[in-house]
């Protein structure tokens, strides 16, 4: 019999039966939504997990120092010194370097610096972090009252809530007001600002020399927005700071820092600006490995999460597996519904097994004709399972997001059937579906004719 | 001794079956030929083995020993397969309690066999047009069985055995469920249809009266045995 034959008269003798086949069909739709409703719950988890993680840049990212260094960037601490000629600046050629390599997407110093805030009379103590232009899309901000900055250059700063606090009891009337930074500023020869301000005397002396000076400094910044959380991400990230301006702001301010004295002297004095620890971002963490090796190649020393990455991968694999398992544990009960199921029928019909036998047909059509009720079984409680899974998801991210904004917490999507599950689900639905049609459809192809005929 | 004109030629066909401890001896060493075109009633009482002989004729059963020639091929020999293709192709069966499927129209009932034999959709929409009219059922095309008379149900199972172009009709007892009426009738359609078509008919029944009338050969079975073999008296 040709397959478009076989599936009408599968389809129809299911319609006949349509409330035993439904209920059996139901069986298998709510085995699948199960298994749908588990994976995705994982998916969802596993997808929601990696979006945090990897927004909070500590998976994308690679720590770059100079191979001197030791410490946060520098691994362990050497036991041998490491010898000067062996070091490289890891300067702005240095930097420049890094862009170039690819996948690449940002490179950028960490600057932080304490120092005075003046707002409407008072002074304030606090730190001040610069943020690369990439913060923007950590989902750290997502919550800000106000606006991120409006630009990569301009002169505005985000304010921590509790600071802001600090400086006016209701934060959101701080938006669009000034505030003044005070900073000391470290000049060096080849600064420029020093020609205008100091008699040519001096900075030839200084030239000479290759000497920095500190001076002090006003810069003035209109406060574009509040937010609540600090967006704290550790290694790399841009947390322990109070307020916040961009970072090329902030490199432009060039800030003394304690390290000042000690980078002059690595620098030998050059007057060329060095950097204590750089992070390179790249596209994402699966390029990782090749961007180390190549700065390491460079000559640098460098630092990345990746095997954290392999290990939560790891976790939830083994997750996903388990709520697969328990999610096929319905699947099984319901293809017990469906031998049951097509067991009956072949009982109910056995007169007419035994009149397509009569009538001609071999005992691979009535197989195949059972094989193909069971798999339309199969397909329909697949297709209706994996749209009941969905559902079922949905209320799951539904009453998460409920909760969750009760707690003050932004909602989250813990649920996600991407196509391949779907697929995966109805596939396995009808493959299920098939072997449990593979006993009544070889029990219905041995019938005997004369026997099947003479049965009432 | 078979001729050109033999169409199944059975040689000593036994059918046994085992019933507890006792072997049942359904059909017991029966030889029989039967010529093409030839309406032929197998006659006996109830237990004297012709539907056993009549299924083993059409291939729904497989003798014990002995050996059924149709056409040449020994049915005995065959594989379930090609069995299977013999009823198909060369057998149309019509039975006592017609057998038609509840569940599906007349018109779709007529067509089975025509899907079974994956024959094009376009062609067979005329071939059950035209077997529906040899039975005179061309304005109940659409209706189920449970919507039609015994006598309309089994003109239909008529024509659905007839939809294949079978060579050898096969009827079990056809008139078994039927009033007089109706049962005279589907016998003046059979014996019409074996002479526009030329198609070997082989009839099981009960009544004499009904045999000696329409067959051209009666063959008496008793306890499994052929016991007479020739034309109604």
């Amino acid at each position: 019999m040709k397959g478009r034959d076989l599936t009408e008269l599968a389809v129809r003798n299911l319609r006949e039966a349509v409330l035993r086949n439904s209920l059996t069909t139901l069986g298998v739709a709510v085995g699948v939504a199960s298994l749908v409703a588990m994976l995705s719950l994982g998916v969802g988890l596993q997808t929601l997990a990696s979006q945090r993680l990897n927004k909070s840049g500590l998976f994308d990212a690679v720590f770059v120092t100079s191979r001197g260094m030791r410490g946060m960037g520098g691994g362990p601490p050497r036991s041998n010194p490491v010898k000067r000629e062996d070091t490289k600046p890891l300067d702005q050629a240095a930097r420049e370097g890094f862009e170039k390599l690819p996948n690449v997407t940002e490179v950028y110093p960490q600057i932080r610096f304490f120092t005075d805030v003046r707002y409407a009379g008072s002074s304030y103590s606090t730190n001040v972090l610069g943020l690369p232009e990439s913060s923007r899309s950590t989902g750290a901000f997502d919550g800000i009252t106000g606006k991120y900055f409006s630009s990569p250059t301009a002169d505005e700063a985000i304010l921590q809530a509790e600071f802001a606090k600090e400086l006016a009891p209701q934060p959101s009337t701080l938006i669009g007001k000034e505030l003044v930074l005070h900073y000391a500023e470290k000049q060096t020869a080849s600064t420029a600002d020093v020609a205008k301000e100091k008699d040519i005397d001096k900075q030839l002396d200084e030239m000479m020399s290759g000497g920095i000076s500190i001076v002090s400094r006003e810069k003035k910044l209109r406060i574009a927005g509040v937010i609540e959380s600090d967006p704290s991400a550790g290694i790399g990230g841009f947390g322990g700071g109070r307020v916040f301006i961009p970072l090329r702001v902030a490199e432009q301010l060039h800030v003394a820092g304690p390290n000042d004295v000690q980078e002059f002297v690595r620098a030998g004095g050059s007057g060329k600006p060095t950097y204590m620890a750089l992070t390179v971002r790249v596209k994402s963490p699966k390029d990782v490995t090749r961007v180390e090796e190549a700065i390491k190649k460079m000559g640098f020393s460098t630092f990345s999460l990746l095997d954290a990455t392999r290990s939560l991968r790891l976790v939830f694999t083994v997750f996903d597996l388990f709520l697969g398992l328990f999610g096929s544990l319905a699947l099984t009960v319901a293809s017990l519904g469906i031998i049951n199921t097509l067991v009956m029928a072949i009982l109910e019909r056995r007169r007419e097994i035994g009149v397509l036998k009569a009538l001609g047909a071999t005992d691979r059509d009535v197989r195949s004709l059972f094989f193909a009720e069971a798999g339309a079984m199969g397909l329909f409680g697949g297709i209706f399972g994996v749209a009941l899974g969905w559902l079922i998801g949905q209320a799951l991210t539904w009453g998460t997001t409920i909760y969750l904004r009760r707690q003050d917490l932004p909602g989250v999507k813990i649920s996600f059937v991407p196509w391949w599950l779907a697929l995966g689900a109805i596939t396995f639905a009808v493959a299920v579906s098939l072997v449990a049609g593979l006993y009544p459809a070889a029990r219905a192809a041995r019938l005997n004719p004369v026997e099947a005929l003479r049965y009432e | 001794m078979p001729t050109d004109q033999t169409l199944i030629q059975a040689e000593k066909v036994s059918r046994q079956y085992r019933l507890g401890e006792a072997l049942i001896h359904a059909v017991n060493e029966v030889t029989l030929e039967i010529r093409a075109g030839e309406f032929v009633a197998l006659l006996g009482s109830s237990g004297s083995g012709k539907s056993t002989l009549l299924n083993l004729l059409a291939g729904l059963d497989r003798p014990t020993s002995g050996a059924i020639h149709v056409r040449g091929r020994n049915l005995a020999a065959l594989d379930s397969v090609e069995l299977a293709r013999y009823r198909r192709d060369t057998v149309g069966m019509v039975f006592q309690s017609f057998n038609l499927l509840p569940r599906m129209t007349l018109e779709e009932n007529v067509e089975l066999p025509l899907r079974l034999a994956e024959v094009e959709r376009g062609e067979r929409e005329a071939r059950v047009a035209e077997a529906l009219e040899r039975v005179r059922l061309g304005g109940r095309r659409k209706h189920r069985p449970s919507e039609l008379s015994g006598g309309e149900q089994q003109r239909g199972a008529l024509a659905r055995a007839l939809v294949n172009r079978p060579a050898i009709l096969f009827a079990d007892e056809p008139t078994g469920n039927l009033d007089s009426v109706n049962g005279e009738q589907i016998l003046l359609l059979l014996k019409e249809i074996q002479g526009s078509l030329g198609m070997t008919v082989i009839m099981v029944t009960h009544e004499r009266p009904l045999a000696e009338r329409f067959a051209n050969r009666i063959v008496v079975l008793s306890d499994g045995r052929l016991v007479s073999n020739g034309a109604p008296s």
